[in-house]
C-alpha cells in the first residue's frame, strides 16, 4: 500500500508538471496578451515599461519557472508566515493579478470560504439525497418507485444546471417569492434571524447543484446495490433468519458503499468546475465567479493560477479515490 | 441446420436485429421521436415559418411581445419573432453538437486504435488521455474562447470563425472516453484468431486496422458517438450561458437563454422555451444512446 501511494504520487509530479506547462502556454501564447492591450499610441519606451511592470518582457522559459517556482515555494511560504507569524518569505515576488494588482492567492483566500459552503452543501444534499434513492430503487427493482428513480436521474443528467437554476428562480423566487434570486455574500450569521436569512439563501443554489449530483450518485448506488443483492453471502444472511433490514441496511449496503465512496471522491473537483454555472447564476462570489471575472477582465496570472488549481484538485482526488478504494475493498490489494 | 427451419425463421440481418431491440426501448423511441421534432423543427421550421421583415417602426411596436397566434413564442426586445430565431438557433446548436461529436470521435478512435494495436505508442497515448482528463475543461475552454475568438473571427468572419473555434475546442477536448473504450476493445480484438489468421498471410497493420479491427469497435463508438452529441450541446450552451459563446446575431439556444436572462422575470417564456430545447435535446439524444447501447450488445440482444 505504501508503496503504491509513493508511486502514484511520484507518477503525480511529471502529470502536474505537464498540465501547468500546457496551461501556462494555452494562455501565455494566446494572441490576447497584454502586450496587445496596450494601445498603439503608447511610445515604445513607455510600453516596454508597462510590459516591465507586468513581468511579461523575460523569455518564455524564464517565466515559467518564475510562476512554478512563485506557485510551489513563495506562496506556500507566504501561507506559512501568515500562520506562524514569521517572515522567510519577504522580499519574495508573489503572483500577482493584473486586475487588483495584490497577491492571488489572498484573493482566492476570501473567495474559497463561499464556494465551500454553498458548493459543499449542495454536494451533501445531493448525496444525501441519491444514496436513500439508490438503495430503495434497488430494493425493489423494476417497481413504480426504480422506475420514477431512473427517469430523476435521466432528467438530472440532462437538463443542464443553468436551466434548472433559471427554472428554480422563476419558480421560487419570482413567482412564489419564497427565497432572493441573488446570494448576499456580505451577510453575517450573527443570530437565528440572519441564520434562516443565510439558509433561505443558500437554498437554491444547494437545490440545483445537488439534483444534479445526486442524479449521478443514486444510479452508481443503484447498480452497486443490485451487484450485492445477488451474493452468496446475502443468501445466507437471509438463510440464518436476519430480518431484511439487517442484511439490506448492514450487509449489502456496507459493501455496496465502496464504489460509491470512490465515485464521490472522485466528484468533489468537477463540482467546482460546475459550480462556475451555479455561482455566476445566483451570484454566489466565490471561486467559480473569480475564474469568470478573471477571463472577462483579461488577467492571466489569476486565470492561469485558478485553472491549475483546479487540475491539482482532480489529480488528488484521482489519487485519493484510488487508495481509498484499495484500503475499503479487501479483494483489492496494489502491492 | 436443416433448410426446412432455417426457411422458416428467416436469418435476421444485423441491422434488424438491432432495430427490433431498438424499439423495445421505451424511453429510445421516444427520443428519437423528439429529437426528430426538434430536427424538422430546425431544419425544415424556417421553410415554413418565414415572417416578413419588419420595419423600424414595426419592430418597435412589437417588442416584448408575449406569445400569440402570430408570434408563437413572442417576440425579443428588439421585436424579432422569437421562434424564428430559435429555429435558427436550433440549426446552429444541432450543427455544434455533431460536429464536435465527429472530431471527438474521430480523434478517440485514432487514439484508441495507435494505442490498442500498437504496444510501443501505448503508455505515451495513454498517458496523455490520463493528462486531458484531469484538465479542468470548462476552464479551458472559456480561456481558449476567449483568447482566440477575436483573431478567429478576423480571419473567417464572425459567424464562422466562432463556430470553427467552439467546435473544435469542443472536440479536442472531449476525445478521451471514446479513447479508452476503443483502446480497450482492441486490445481484446487483436488477440483473436481472425486478426491473426489475417496477419500470417502478410496483411498490413493498416489493413488489419481498417479490415478486421475497426467495424468490429463501430458499436461501442457509435454508443459512445451519441452520448457525445449531448454532451457537446452543454458544453456549448454552457459557453454561451456564460457569455462566451457565439455572437448575438447568430444564436445558439445556449445563446438565447442567456439574452434571456435579463428579461426572466417579466417574461420568463423567453428562458423556458431555449431551456426546454437544449433539456429535450440532451435528454432524447441520451435515451437513444441507452437503446443503442441495449440494442448493440449481443448479449442483450433477442432476449
Amino acid at each position: 500500500m505504501l508503496t503504491f501511494t509513493l508511486r502514484r504520487l511520484l507518477l503525480a509530479i511529471p502529470t502536474l508538471l505537464l498540465i501547468s506547462l500546457v496551461i501556462f502556454l494555452l494562455v501565455d501564447l494566446a494572441p490576447g496578451s497584454p502586450a496587445s492591450e496596450i494601445p498603439l499610441t503608447v511610445p515604445p519606451e513607455v510600453r516596454m515599461k508597462i510590459l516591465e511592470a507586468l513581468g511579461v518582457n523575460e523569455p518564455l522559459h524564464v517565466r515559467y519557472l518564475l510562476w512554478l517556482k512563485q506557485f510551489f515555494w513563495v506562496e506556500p511560504l507566504n501561507g506559512f508566515d501568515a500562520i506562524f507569524g514569521t517572515n522567510y518569505a519577504e522580499g519574495m515576488q508573489r503572483i500577482i493579478s493584473y486586475q487588483s494588482r495584490s497577491p492571488v492567492f489572498p484573493l482566492i483566500g476570501e473567495r474559497l470560504p463561499q464556494t465551500l459552503t454553498v458548493i459543499g452543501t449542495a454536494y451533501l444534499v445531493g448525496v444525501l439525497i441519491a444514496l436513500p434513492i439508490g438503495i430503495y430503487s434497488a430494493y425493489k427493482q423494476y417497481s413504480l418507485f426504480d422506475q420514477f428513480g431512473t427517469m430523476f436521474a435521466m432528467i438530472g443528467f440532462s437538463v443542464p444546471t443553468f436551466f434548472t437554476g433559471t427554472l428554480f428562480i422563476i419558480i421560487f423566487a419570482v413567482w412564489l417569492g419564497w427565497f432572493p434570486t441573488k446570494y448576499d455574500t456580505t451577510l453575517e450569521v450573527t443570530d437565528w434571524d440572519s441564520f434562516l436569512t443565510q439558509l433561505r439563501q443558500m437554498a437554491m443554489p444547494v437545490m440545483v447543484l445537488g439534483l444534479a449530483n445526486a442524479a449521478a450518485i443514486s444510479r452508481y448506488m443503484r447498480s452497486s446495490m443490485l451487484e450485492n443483492m445477488s451474493q452468496d453471502y446475502v443468501r445466507t444472511a437471509r438463510a440464518k433468519g436476519m430480518d431484511e433490514r439487517t442484511v439490506v441496511l448492514k450487509h449489502v449496503l456496507r459493501n455496496s458503499l465502496i464504489p460509491v465512496v470512490t465515485v464521490i471522491a472522485l466528484g468533489i473537483p468537477s463540482i467546482f468546475g460546475g459550480a462556475i454555472i451555479t455561482e455566476n447564476l445566483f451570484g454566489v462570489n466565490g471561486i467559480g465567479s473569480a475564474l469568470i471575472q478573471a477571463i472577462r477582465g483579461n488577467d492571466l496570472p489569476m486565470v492561469q493560477t485558478l485553472a491549475f488549481i483546479f487540475a491539482i484538485l482532480i489529480v488528488a482526488f484521482n489519487l485519493i479515490a484510488d487508495l481509498l478504494y484499495g484500503m475499503l475493498d479487501p479483494r483489492i490489494r496494489y502491492d | 441446420m436443416t433448410d426446412a427451419t432455417s426457411a422458416a425463421t428467416p436469418p435476421e440481418s444485423f441491422r434488424g436485429a438491432v432495430w427490433a431491440q431498438f424499439r423495445k426501448h421505451k424511453g429510445a423511441v421516444f427520443g428519437l421521436i423528439v429529437l426528430g421534432l426538434l430536427v424538422i423543427f430546425s431544419v425544415i421550421g424556417p421553410l415554413v415559418w418565414n415572417p416578413e421583415k419588419l420595419t423600424v417602426v414595426e419592430a418597435l411596436k412589437s417588442k416584448n411581445l408575449g406569445p400569440s397566434l402570430t408570434h408563437p413564442m413572442g417576440t425579443d426586445q428588439l421585436g424579432r419573432d422569437q421562434m424564428q430565431r430559435m429555429m435558427a438557433a436550433g440549426k446552429v446548436s444541432l450543427a455544434v453538437g455533431f460536429v464536435a461529436m465527429i472530431i471527438a470521435i474521430f480523434l478517440g478512435t485514432l487514439i484508441g486504435v495507435l494505442a490498442g494495436y500498437f504496444k510501443r505508442l501505448d503508455g505515451p497515448l495513454m498517458r496523455l488521455t490520463d493528462m486531458f482528463l484531469a484538465l479542468p475543461l470548462i476552464p479551458l475552454l472559456l480561456v481558449m474562447v476567449m483568447l482566440f475568438r477575436d483573431d478567429l473571427s478576423r480571419a473567417m468572419g464572425p459567424e464562422m470563425g466562432a463556430f470553427v473555434l467552439i467546435v473544435f475546442a469542443i472536440g479536442v477536448t472531449s476525445w478521451m472516453h471514446a479513447a479508452r473504450i476503443v483502446r480497450g476493445e482492441v486490445l481484446a480484438l487483436k488477440e483473436r484468431e481472425y486478426v491473426l489468421a489475417s496477419r500470417s498471410i502478410g496483411a498490413t497493420p493498416r489493413r488489419v486496422i481498417l479490415r478486421h479491427i475497426l467495424p468490429n469497435v463501430i458499436s461501442p463508438v457509435m454508443v459512445a458517438a451519441t452520448l457525445g452529441v449531448a454532451e457537446a450541446i452543454i458544453t456549448e450552451s454552457v459557453l454561451s450561458f456564460l457569455g462566451l459563446g457565439f455572437p448575438p446575431d447568430f444564436p445558439t439556444w445556449g445563446r438565447l437563454l442567456f439574452e434571456g436572462l435579463e428579461y426572466m422575470q417579466l417574461y420568463p417564456e423567453r428562458v423556458i422555451f431555449p431551456g426546454l430545447a437544449i433539456s429535450l435535446t440532451v435528454l432524447s439524444v441520451n435515451y437513444i444512446g441507452d437503446g443503442l447501447r441495449d440494442a448493440l450488445d449481443p448479449r442483450i440482444r433477442g432476449r
